[in-house]
């Protein structure tokens, strides 16, 4: 069957078996593999994507029934080449460690901060409870997701806090970048 | 990977055509809302349906209406949508105490209240709110329309009277004054199955005793409100010696088995801790109700 839908803004047909599960179909089809595939059972959380603007659990949906609908993955969360506060948050206050879970995490987090802004621990530690974090870093994910909170300009806001962030981060990228060429 | 056995799938756009739908492809259809029980049971091959008739796009069930001394709800309303509706909660708070505990959120951006009451699992917690609150299921067929109370709808586990060529469309829940409703779960983890969980709608005369009440369980083997509950607490005073007594009466009446989630004993224990909880916040609610007028 033909299917189309929008994937981080861009309208995507493709022509599928109607068993695909959404999950799938973003990785294998569409090649956004920046979408994690966990437990399959709905839950461990990791294959969230966003529809219509909704946490929802990729592996549970099938890509049928996400014809006509607004998907948006990972891929989607920064624009340009500015990264959405959520995923400056995640890189501020180490918010993951095997990255795993994190996809998904982050997309929960900013559906909830879509809704809420200045949502407690409480609402957010809810917000994340039908996902797993393995290393069990939930401390630094809640730590994360209020950076991302108190900072809705992300690294590009004009409070110090901010302006320090923007900092630390180049020196990770550089870290980042030092590691690979060690390994090369 | 679980992926499910191939199958033909159709978009209805109307209950109507739902219905044509259903009575085309018969009994090797099945109706899918949310996904969430059917999405996994194919996944596993528990269910293998030859087609999958899929009713997201009927807006027309998705509402919450009050309409006179009933409360109408869409079978296609999301758990989300009813966790978050300020007008059942203010109604019928024991909706809002269950929907906090079923699934995960993210799961309940999905999940319906028509989907989960027609998978009839024996953990779900929205057939024991239905029970209490002594709901009417709205069920529509090419042939009509038929409203059914709660004992009809069901029958036993994974079924309902939902014929194979119906769908249920509606729930209507009486809005009676001077009432109060609860909900306490017991669960592992977030997203588990129910350990055991108990319900309770309470409804005060004028004098303050209890005019009458409903208990009903959840995953401790009752698929009916505790009668013997009800007959304890009817025209006394509620108290805490009121509320032992019923929950006795609840563990003594269920029927719980031993799995991996507990023991019979255990279970047994939570029936009646969990009644006794149910009554006692149903009831306060019902007198703060009493207060406000």
């Amino acid at each position: 069957m033909q299917i189309s839908m929008t994937v981080n803004g861009t309208e995507v047909t493709s022509e599928i078996e109607p068993r695909v599960l959404l999950v799938h179909y973003i990785r294998e089809v569409l090649g956004l593999t920046g979408t994690h595939w966990g437990c399959d059972t709905s839950n461990c959380g990791t294959c969230v994507v966003l529809m219509d603007g909704q946490p929802v659990k990729s592996c549970t949906v099938l890509a049928a029934m996400a014809a006509g609908h607004d998907i948006r993955t990972v891929e989607g969360l920064a624009t340009g080449g500015t990264l959405d506060p959520v995923q400056q948050g995640f890189m501020e206050e180490h918010g993951l460690q095997c990255g795993f879970c994190t996809p998904g995490m982050m997309l929960t987090a900013r559906a909830l901060l879509d809704k809420n802004p200045h949502p407690g621990d409480s609402e957010i530690r809810q917000a994340i409870s039908g996902q797993i974090c393995r290393c069990t870093g939930y401390a630094t994910i809640v730590r994360s997701v209020q950076w991302a909170a108190a900072h809705p300009a992300g690294g590009a806001g004009e409070d110090t806090a901010a302006g320090d962030a923007v900092e630390g981060t180049d020196t990770a990228l550089e870290d980042t970048a030092q590691d690979t060429e060690v390994k090369a | 990977m679980q992926i499910p056995a191939p199958f033909d799938y159709v978009r209805a756009t109307t209950v109507d055509n739902a219905l044509e739908l259903l009575a085309r492809y018969g009994p090797e259809s099945r109706v899918v809302a949310g996904g969430h029980s059917l999405l996994p049971m194919m996944k596993l091959r528990l269910s293998r349906p030859e087609w999958l008739i899929d009713i997201n796009d009927l807006y027309e069930l998705d509402f919450i209406l009050r309409d006179g001394n009933k409360l109408r709800v869409g079978a296609l309303t999301r758990h989300t949508t009813l966790l978050e509706s300020e007008e059942v909660a203010a109604l019928f708070p024991i909706v809002r105490d269950a929907e906090q505990v079923i699934a995960d959120p993210v799961v309940r951006n999905r999940g319906t209240i028509g989907g989960s009451l027609c998978q009839a699992d024996p953990a779900e917690d929205l057939s024991t709110v239905c029970d209490v609150l002594a709901a009417e299921a709205v069920i529509r067929g090419t042939g009509g329309e038929r409203i059914l109370p709660m004992a009809e709808f069901h029958r036993g586990p994974y079924e309902t009277a939902v014929g194979p060529d119906e769908l249920l469309c509606e729930l209507r829940f009486p809005v009676r004054p001077r009432s109060g409703s609860a909900y306490e779960k017991v669960e592992r983890r977030v997203g588990d199955w129910a350990v055991g969980a108990a319900g309770a709608a309470v409804f005060l005369a004028e004098d303050g005793t209890v005019e009458d009440a409903a208990v009903g369980l959840t995953a401790l083997g009752l698929d009916h409100p505790v009668a013997e509950a009800a007959g304890v607490l009817r025209g006394k005073r509620p108290d805490e010696g009121l509320f032992a007594e019923a929950g006795r009466a609840a563990a003594a009446a269920c029927n719980p088995v031993a799995d991996q989630r507990g023991p019979v004993d255990y279970k047994r224990h939570l029936a009646d801790e969990l009644t006794r909880r149910v009554l006692r916040r149903a009831c306060a609610r019902a007198a703060a109700q009493m207060q406000e007028g």
